[in-house]
């Protein structure tokens, strides 16, 4: 495992988390995770489902008591001091927890009043948010007419109606349409780009996780298996490209040869599909087609692409992302236990 | 605890209370059904049951008896009387539910009645019904007591005599029976808007959402608790209105009685609501609510005295009479009603509820999870 699991910038973190860990039952949900995060920072949480992602934000925003470890948000403990910790975050969670029978002003209101938000200021407030989420048209409209998109975007304004030092976003595009998808990233950058909000957010679309954040958490069986920038991730991979192919006729030592290519670092294999990671694709590709013609193995499809999260996520947990959803233990709804 | 917070989670509920109407109506419209239906059904008395006559002596005496019977069947209407000339066919009527109950004057009635020796009218009922059979059976007695009675006073009374005197004017069972529909009003209210919308706001996760924000479990409670309080009340005060009304009680709007009226609804729909919560707390499945709620409704409302008086149940009923908030509830609404009592006729009532609340809250509050 190499030692991708840094802790962010040198200023002094926002975010500390220290061995964390949460079981139900004896199945352990979150074990022993590790990060930090300086103020302004974005992280995204990436992984498939039942990765532990949303146990560990639920542990995090005090929804769940950690089993061992604890965590500091902006100097709160999660264990002494949850009241501390639930008046510095905002927090969106997976499910929509708008209110469907009120209007998107009244659902922003009824939190600005548990917030404490003065009353004096409410209005204003609450105007300024719904128009910096492109909805203050639809301020008296109750939200079930809303669509995915208009609640969650209603719901990152209602989690900013205290002035948050820090957002936790729990998977805030899963279930929604691409437009919807792009439009709440654009809020989720102009959030970063006009305040000093720390972010953290789980996700499992690498686009997302790439697109939106500073550094990227590999999540998997709840641990972090890796921890750093996009770029770093994907340097950390042997090889910047991935050749991409399927063959008909080859002999079982087939991938053994593929090794001694021109460029090749690596070779895997999955459903048929072999991956050769490589510094020169187009040439990597050259010498494949000369040795096939050779061994006369017939190339059914070849293509080279960049290195992806995907890929990353193969590196590190050995199994594709889109594989793991399969693999991903049952997490049980808070409300059944 | 913070006011603001919990007149927020208020003003939350008031305002998808308010939206739909849904909610009040349906915890209006069965307790007026029942009102309605049972206070009529309950309340008239027995009219018209068949009888049969068989006159097997044909005297002067005999005559004297079946006229006082055609008397009742044209005044009271208790009963229709049929003329019977057999015995045995009118008993196989009275077995296949022909007649309700059948008199025989015996071919010896008038004899023995001149010669005093204890004449006899024999009369046969069919007892598989309670209600008729007590009715007829009351109705004979005072024909025999009338028949009884000599013609000429005795200058000096030796009998005892009982002067029954009434204290208020005679109750329609609809009356009786506004107490029990009022509380069951608030308790509709209270399942629906209480129990059920809590457990179903827990479920679509809209209580994740504020378990996220700095309220505390007291203040949860509380808001949650008041919410449904004001929805029960003004259900409750809605039906005692428009049941009173209905079942026309006099002076419903006296502001003294509405006054007191008032503070009954209040209490007991603490009492129900507070209750309902402590019973929910812990339960996640959207179906409990709706499974326990004939239950508990059987189990609050039957027990209460509301429909029957608890002095006729057994000591085990009598005891889920003691600790049921319906009980209470009841009793004090049908003081107000009924009897017009004031406060010396409901403080205990209401410091009953208000204690039955302390215990439900706190116990709604001890075992409120804060966390998932």
């Amino acid at each position: 495992m190499p030692s991708a699991i840094s802790t962010g910038a040198s200023t002094p973190p926002i975010v500390e988390v220290a061995e964390l860990a949460r079981e139900f039952g004896s199945r352990r949900a979150v074990g022993g995770v590790t990060f930090s995060l300086a103020p302004g920072e974005c992280l995204a949480l990436f992984g498939p489902n039942g990765a532990g992602k949303t146990t560990l934000i639920r542990v995090m925003t005090t929804l769940t008591p950690p089993t061992s470890g604890t965590a500091r948000i902006g100097g709160h403990d999660i264990r002494t001091d949850p009241d501390g910790v639930r008046h510095i975050l905002g927090v969106i969670p997976q499910a929509f927890t708008s209110d469907p029978e009120l209007t998107a002003k009244e659902n922003i209101l009824i939190h600005a009043k548990l917030y404490e938000v003065p009353a004096a200021n409410r209005d204003a407030l609450i105007d300024g948010l719904l128009e910096s989420v492109e909805l203050l048209q639809f301020r008296d409209n109750l939200v079930r007419t809303f669509s995915g998109g208009m609640r969650r975007r209603l719901e990152i304004a209602r989690g900013l109606v205290h002035s948050p030092r820090i957002m936790f976003l729990d998977e805030p595009t899963t279930g929604l349409d691409p437009v919807s998808r792009t439009h709440v990233w654009e809020m989720i950058r102009t959030l970063r780009d006009k305040s000093e909000l720390t972010i953290l957010l789980t996700t499992h679309y690498m686009d997302e996780a790439d697109k939106l954040c500073d550094r990227i958490a590999i999540v998997d069986h709840g641990k972090l298996a890796a921890l750093d920038t996009p770029i770093k991730l994907k340097d950390s991979v042997p090889g910047t490209e991935i050749v991409e192919a399927e063959f008909e006729g080859a002999s079982p030592d087939w991938n053994e040869q593929l090794r001694g290519l021109t460029g090749a670092t690596g070779v895997t294999e999955h459903d048929d599909v072999v991956h050769i990671t490589t510094h020169d694709g187009p040439a990597t590709v050259a010498a494949l087609m000369d040795l096939a013609r050779a061994r006369k193995v017939k190339v059914k499809k070849v293509s080279v692409q960049s290195t992806t999260l995907d890929d990353v996520f193969l590196h590190y947990t050995g199994s594709a992302l889109r594989d793991a959803p399969q693999k991903a233990t049952y997490e049980p709804s808070p409300f059944s236990r | 605890m913070k006011l603001q917070r919990v007149s927020a989670l208020i003003e939350r509920d008031m305002r998808k209370f308010f939206r739909s109407p849904a909610l009040m109506l349906s915890s209006l419209i069965f307790p007026l059904v029942q009102l309605v239906v049972l206070g009529y059904a309950f309340g008239g008395k027995i009219k018209g049951a068949t009888i049969a006559v068989v006159d097997e002596d044909h005297s002067v005496e005999s005559r004297r008896i079946d006229e006082m019977f055609n008397g009742i069947a044209a005044g009271a209407q208790t009963f229709r009387v049929i003329h019977y000339d057999s015995l045995p066919s009118a008993i196989d009527d009275l077995r296949t539910g022909f007649v309700r109950g059948v008199v025989e004057i015996p071919h010896d009635f008038s004899r023995r009645y001149y010669q005093h020796d204890r004449p006899r009218i024999v009369f046969t009922e069919d007892n598989s019904d309670q209600f008729i059979s007590s009715s007829l059976l009351e109705r004979a007695q005072e024909m025999t007591t009338e028949l009884n009675t000599p013609n000429v006073s005795p200058r000096l009374e030796g009998q005892v005599e009982l002067n029954v005197v009434e204290i208020y004017p005679y109750i329609e069972y609809i009356k009786y029976l506004l107490a029990g529909s009022t509380a069951m009003a608030i308790f509709i209210t209270a399942m629906i808007g209480g129990g059920i919308t809590y457990i179903d706001d827990k479920t679509r996760g809209l209580h994740e959402g504020y378990l996220l924000t700095p309220i505390t479990k007291t203040e949860l409670i509380g808001g949650l608790i008041g919410a449904g309080t004001l929805k029960a009340f003004m259900a409750g005060m809605s039906l005692i209105i428009i049941g009173g009304l209905i079942a026309g009680i006099e002076r419903i709007w006296d502001p003294v009685r509405l006054v007191y009226l008032a503070l009954v609804v209040l209490v007991a729909s603490v009492a129900m609501i507070s209750l309902m919560f402590l019973v929910m707390v812990r339960v996640d499945d959207p179906l409990v609510p709706r499974a326990i709620f004939g239950v508990l409704n059987m189990l609050l409302f039957f027990p209460s005295g509301a429909v029957y008086p608890v002095e006729a149940f057994p000591s085990w009923l009598r005891w889920i009479s003691v600790i049921d908030p319906f009980t209470y509830t009841v009793h004090a609404l049908r003081n107000l009603t009924l009897k017009n009592t004031g406060f010396a006729g409901i403080y205990l009532d209401v410091l009953i509820l208000t204690g039955f609340s302390a215990i439900m809250v706190t116990g709604s509050i001890m075992l409120f999870k804060r966390q998932l």
